[in-house]
C-alpha cells in the first residue's frame, strides 16, 4: 500500500510541524503575499509570518534590493493599518519611495542607531511588542545566541521579523527561520520598449526550516510579486529575436 | 464652589517674638530699634510700649523722653519674614494653601475645610487658641475673598467671620487704608473727606480711574470679588506625590526596586481613580549624607500603568548611588494629563499608531536611548527630494498631503549626493559608463531625464536633472547632473540613491 504510506507519512508531517512551534499565522487575515511558486516552498505552503527572515546583502545595491524585497512583503502585512519599526544603523530607506511599493511611510518608525548591541536591544524589546505589524533590523553580525532571542521573543508575540545583514563576515549557523539572499536582476521593460522596467529580482531562499531552499526570479509590478518562470524568459527571448 | 480665605493680622509679630524668648519682657514697654539717618528709629513697640507712647516711626531718643525705663533691642530686617515663614508652614496642619502676606500676616485659603472642624467659627477659634498659645497676638477674619478678609482681619474685632456673598457690606463702613492702596492715594482720598469705603464706592469708576489711579479700582474689586486673586502658596501644592519613609535606610539594588514598586502602585492606584495619566514623574531617594538621588522618566502619552512605569524606571535604576543608604524615597507626578480610554478590540490587536503597547515600547527606546533617535516621517510639499519628507511632530500627527507616488524614486536615499565620474554623451543624454567606489559600471538601460528646480526661495544653487540607470548586473541607480551641460561652466555628476 504505497499510496497510504505516503499519505500517513504527509499527514506525519503536518502533525509534527506545530511540535516544533510552527503555529498556523494568526487568524489568517493577511494574503498571501509572495507567487505562489515560492509559497509552496514554505511548510504548509504558507509565508511564515511571526518568524525571523535573515537577509544577506553583499553591497549597497543588494541591501536596497533585500529591502525593496521586504517593503513588498510590508505592505501585505501592514495592510490592516499595523505599524512597523525599521531599525538601521546609518543609511535610512528614502520614505517617499516606500509609497511606491504599496504602503504608508507614515506607519513606519525609524530608529537610528549606531551600536549593534543597542540595535539588538531595541529589535527584542520590538519585537516583544503584540501590536507591531513586523520589525526591520539592519545589522552586520548577528550571533546565534543573538537571533534565538530575537526568534523566542517572535515565538511570543506573533511579530515578523526582517534582518537585513550586510556585508556580514562570516554567515554563521542562526536561529532564524528563513535565510534570503535577494540580488537585482536586468529589468525587462513590457514590450521592448526603452527604459527601466519594473524591479526584478533573483531571490534565492538559501535555508528555510520544515520547507524547500529554493531560487526564483520575481518582479515587483503594480503593487504584486509575479513570479518569472523560465518559460516566460524564453518567450520574450523568442520575441527578441523575432523582433 | 465659592473660595473662602482667611487673613490672620500679627499686630506685635516681632515684639510678640522676643517676648517669647523673654518671658520678663511681657511685663515691660519695649521696643525694636533700627537705624535711620544716622539715629536709631523704633521699627516695632510692644502694646505696653504703645499705650505709653512710644510708636512706630518715633526716634528712641524721643521715646526714652516719654518712657524712660523703655527697653530698647536690636531690630533684624529678616526676622518678619523668617517668622511668618515659620507660622505658616505650620498652619499647613490647617489647610494646604498657606500664602505669606508681608509685612506681618498670613493668608490661607480654607474652600472646603472648614467642616473638619465642625464649621467657621471652631474653625477661625481652633487656629486663633492655638497661635495665642504661643504668645502671639492675633487678630483673624474669614470671608469670600482676600480683599475682604484681610481689611475685616485689621480694622474688626478678633476673630470676625464675612457670610459668602457679604463682603461689600462688610467694606463699606471700613476706612480707605483697609484697601492695600499707596499711602499717597490714601493721603488724597482722606484729604477730600472720603474717610469710609461707602463714600466713594458708588462714584463713576472713570472718575476714580482719572484721580486715584487705576490700582483704587483693581483692590476694590479684588475686595468685593469682581477681580480673581491667589495666593502664593509657601509649598506649593504637590498634586501627585507618594512618599516612602524607611525604618532602616536602604543600601540594596532590591529595596530600591520595592521602594519603587510600592510608590508605583499607590500613585497608579490614586490615577485610575481620577483617570488621570503622568507624562512626567522622578523618582527621588533622599540619603543619610543629605545629598538626593532622582531619576527622571517621561511618556509619549499619559499612562498609569505601574508595570510599564516600572520598567521605565528599571532601565536607569542602577545609575542611584545609595552611599550609606537612602532614608526616604518620593515619586512625584509633575505633569499629568487626562487618560482617553480606548475601545479595546477583541479581534485584530494592531491597533496603529494608537496602540498602548506601541506608545509603551517607544517609551522605553526613549528612556534607554533618547528621544531623538526616533523618527516618523510625513510628506512635505517640496520637490527637491531631500526637503520631501519632515519628522513628524508627534506620533500621531495626521498627514496634510498625500505621499507622491508618480515619479521614480530610489528605495534608499544617500543623505548627501556623491560625486562620480561618468561618460555621457552630449548634451543631454544619460552616461554610458560610471565610476563608483572604485567601480565601474556599464549603464545598459536609463530613464530620464526628469528636471527638479532648486527652490529659490530656500536656497541657491543649480537645478538637477535625474536619470535612472540600470547597469549590465541589474542593479539599478539614480544619478543627476548639476546644471546645464556645459563646456564653459564646469558641472558634475552625483549618485544620490539605489532602487529596489
Amino acid at each position: 500500500m504505497p499510496e497510504n504510506k505516503a499519505d500517513i507519512i504527509t499527514q506525519l508531517r503536518k502533525d509534527i510541524l506545530p511540535l516544533q512551534r510552527f503555529k498556523k499565522n494568526r487568524g489568517n487575515t493577511i494574503g498571501e503575499p509572495l507567487p505562489p511558486a515560492i509559497t509552496n516552498a514554505f511548510p504548509n505552503a504558507e509565508f511564515p509570518f511571526g518568524a525571523i527572515h535573515e537577509f544577506i546583502a553583499a553591497g549597497a545595491e543588494d541591501a536596497a534590493a533585500s529591502s525593496g524585497f521586504i517593503t513588498g512583503i510590508l505592505a501585505s502585512l501592514m495592510d490592516s493599518g499595523g505599524v512597523t519599526i525599521w531599525i538601521s544603523s546609518y543609511r535610512t530607506p528614502f520614505p517617499p519611495a516606500l509609497a511606491t511599493f504599496g504602503l504608508a511611510p507614515d506607519k513606519i518608525i525609524f530608529i537610528d542607531l549606531k551600536k549593534e548591541k543597542e540595535i539588538l536591544w531595541a529589535m527584542e524589546e520590538a519585537l516583544k511588542c503584540k501590536g507591531l505589524a513586523a520589525v526591520v533590523g539592519e545589522i552586520t553580525e548577528l550571533s546565534f545566541t543573538a537571533s534565538r532571542r530575537l526568534q523566542l521573543a517572535v515565538e511570543e508575540s506573533k511579530v515578523t521579523g526582517f534582518i537585513i545583514r550586510r556585508n556580514p563576515r562570516a554567515i554563521n549557523i542562526t536561529a532564524c527561520v528563513a535565510r534570503w539572499k535577494i540580488t537585482s536582476l536586468p529589468s525587462e521593460p513590457a514590450d521592448n520598449l526603452p527604459g527601466v522596467g519594473f524591479p526584478r529580482w533573483n531571490a534565492e531562499l538559501l535555508k528555510i526550516r520544515n520547507g524547500k531552499p529554493g531560487k526564483w526570479e520575481i518582479e515587483f509590478a503594480t503593487g504584486h510579486f509575479r513570479h518569472i518562470s523560465k518559460m516566460t524568459i524564453l518567450q520574450q527571448e523568442q520575441q527578441k529575436k523575432t523582433g | 464652589m465659592s473660595k473662602r480665605f482667611v487673613s490672620i493680622w500679627f499686630r506685635y509679630l516681632r515684639t510678640d517674638w522676643h517676648s517669647r524668648r523673654q518671658p520678663h519682657l511681657r511685663e515691660l514697654p519695649f521696643v525694636l530699634a533700627s537705624p535711620d539717618h544716622g539715629r536709631m528709629v523704633i521699627s516695632a513697640a510692644n502694646s505696653n510700649a504703645q499705650t505709653q507712647g512710644a510708636d512706630i516711626g518715633m526716634a528712641v531718643a524721643d521715646a526714652r523722653a516719654i518712657i524712660p525705663s523703655l527697653e530698647v533691642l536690636d531690630d533684624d530686617a529678616e526676622l518678619s519674614a523668617r517668622l511668618l515663614k515659620g507660622i505658616a508652614e505650620w498652619c499647613i496642619r490647617f489647610t494646604p494653601a498657606v500664602g505669606i502676606d508681608l509685612p506681618d500676616g498670613l493668608l490661607l485659603d480654607v474652600s472646603g475645610c472648614t467642616h473638619l472642624w465642625g464649621g467657621e467659627l471652631q474653625y477661625l477659634t481652633s487656629i486663633s487658641k492655638r497661635i495665642k498659645s504661643f504668645g502671639y497676638n492675633m487678630y483673624i477674619a474669614m470671608a469670600d475673598t482676600i480683599g475682604t478678609a484681610r481689611a475685616v482681619a485689621r480694622f474688626r474685632k478678633n476673630i470676625t467671620i464675612v457670610d459668602s456673598g457679604k463682603q461689600t457690606a462688610a467694606m463699606l463702613s471700613l476706612p480707605p487704608s483697609a484697601l492695600r492702596i499707596e499711602s499717597e492715594i490714601i493721603e488724597r482720598l482722606q484729604k477730600l473727606g472720603l474717610r469710609q469705603v461707602s463714600n466713594f464706592i458708588n462714584m463713576p469708576r472713570s472718575a476714580l480711574r482719572r484721580r486715584f489711579g487705576s490700582s483704587l479700582l483693581l483692590r476694590l474689586d479684588q475686595a468685593l470679588g469682581y477681580e480673581e486673586e491667589a495666593i502664593e502658596p509657601v509649598h506649593p501644592v504637590e498634586a501627585y506625590q507618594e512618599r516612602l519613609p524607611c525604618l532602616e535606610p536602604i543600601v540594596t539594588a532590591k529595596g530600591i526596586e520595592i521602594a519603587l514598586q510600592r510608590l508605583l502602585e499607590t500613585l497608579c492606584h490614586r490615577l485610575q481613580h481620577e483617570q488621570k495619566g503622568l507624562r512626567k514623574a522622578s523618582f527621588k531617594g533622599y540619603r543619610i549624607d543629605g545629598k538626593i538621588e532622582q531619576i527622571d522618566i517621561g511618556t509619549n502619552r499619559p499612562s498609569n500603568n505601574s508595570i510599564h512605569l516600572f520598567k521605565l524606571f528599571e532601565i536607569k535604576t542602577d545609575t542611584i548611588e545609595p552611599a550609606l543608604g537612602i532614608e526616604l524615597f518620593t515619586l512625584e507626578a509633575s505633569k499629568v494629563e487626562e487618560v482617553v480610554p480606548l475601545q479595546e478590540k477583541i479581534w485584530g490587536n494592531t491597533g496603529g499608531l494608537d496602540d498602548i503597547g506601541l506608545y509603551e515600547l517607544l517609551d522605553r527606546i526613549e528612556g534607554k536611548i533618547g528621544a531623538n533617535k526616533i523618527h516618523r516621517y510625513i510628506p512635505d510639499e517640496h520637490y527637491w527630494p531631500e526637503r520631501s519628507f519632515k519628522p513628524a511632530a508627534s506620533i500621531n500627527e495626521k498627514l496634510s498631503t498625500a505621499w507622491k507616488v508618480d515619479k521614480p524614486r530610489p528605495l534608499q536615499l544617500l543623505s548627501r549626493p556623491l560625486a562620480i565620474e561618468v561618460t555621457a554623451p552630449i548634451p543631454d543624454y544619460p552616461p554610458m559608463l560610471f565610476r563608483y567606489e572604485g567601480m565601474l559600471h556599464k549603464i545598459i538601460k536609463a530613464d530620464g531625464p526628469e528636471r527638479i528646480e532648486q527652490e529659490w526661495w530656500l536656497q541657491d544653487g543649480q537645478h538637477r536633472d535625474y536619470y535612472v540607470a540600470e547597469d549590465e548586473d541589474g542593479n539599478r541607480y539614480w544619478l543627476f547632473r548639476s546644471g546645464h551641460y556645459d563646456i564653459a561652466k564646469s558641472y558634475q555628476w552625483f549618485i544620490h540613491g539605489f532602487f529596489a
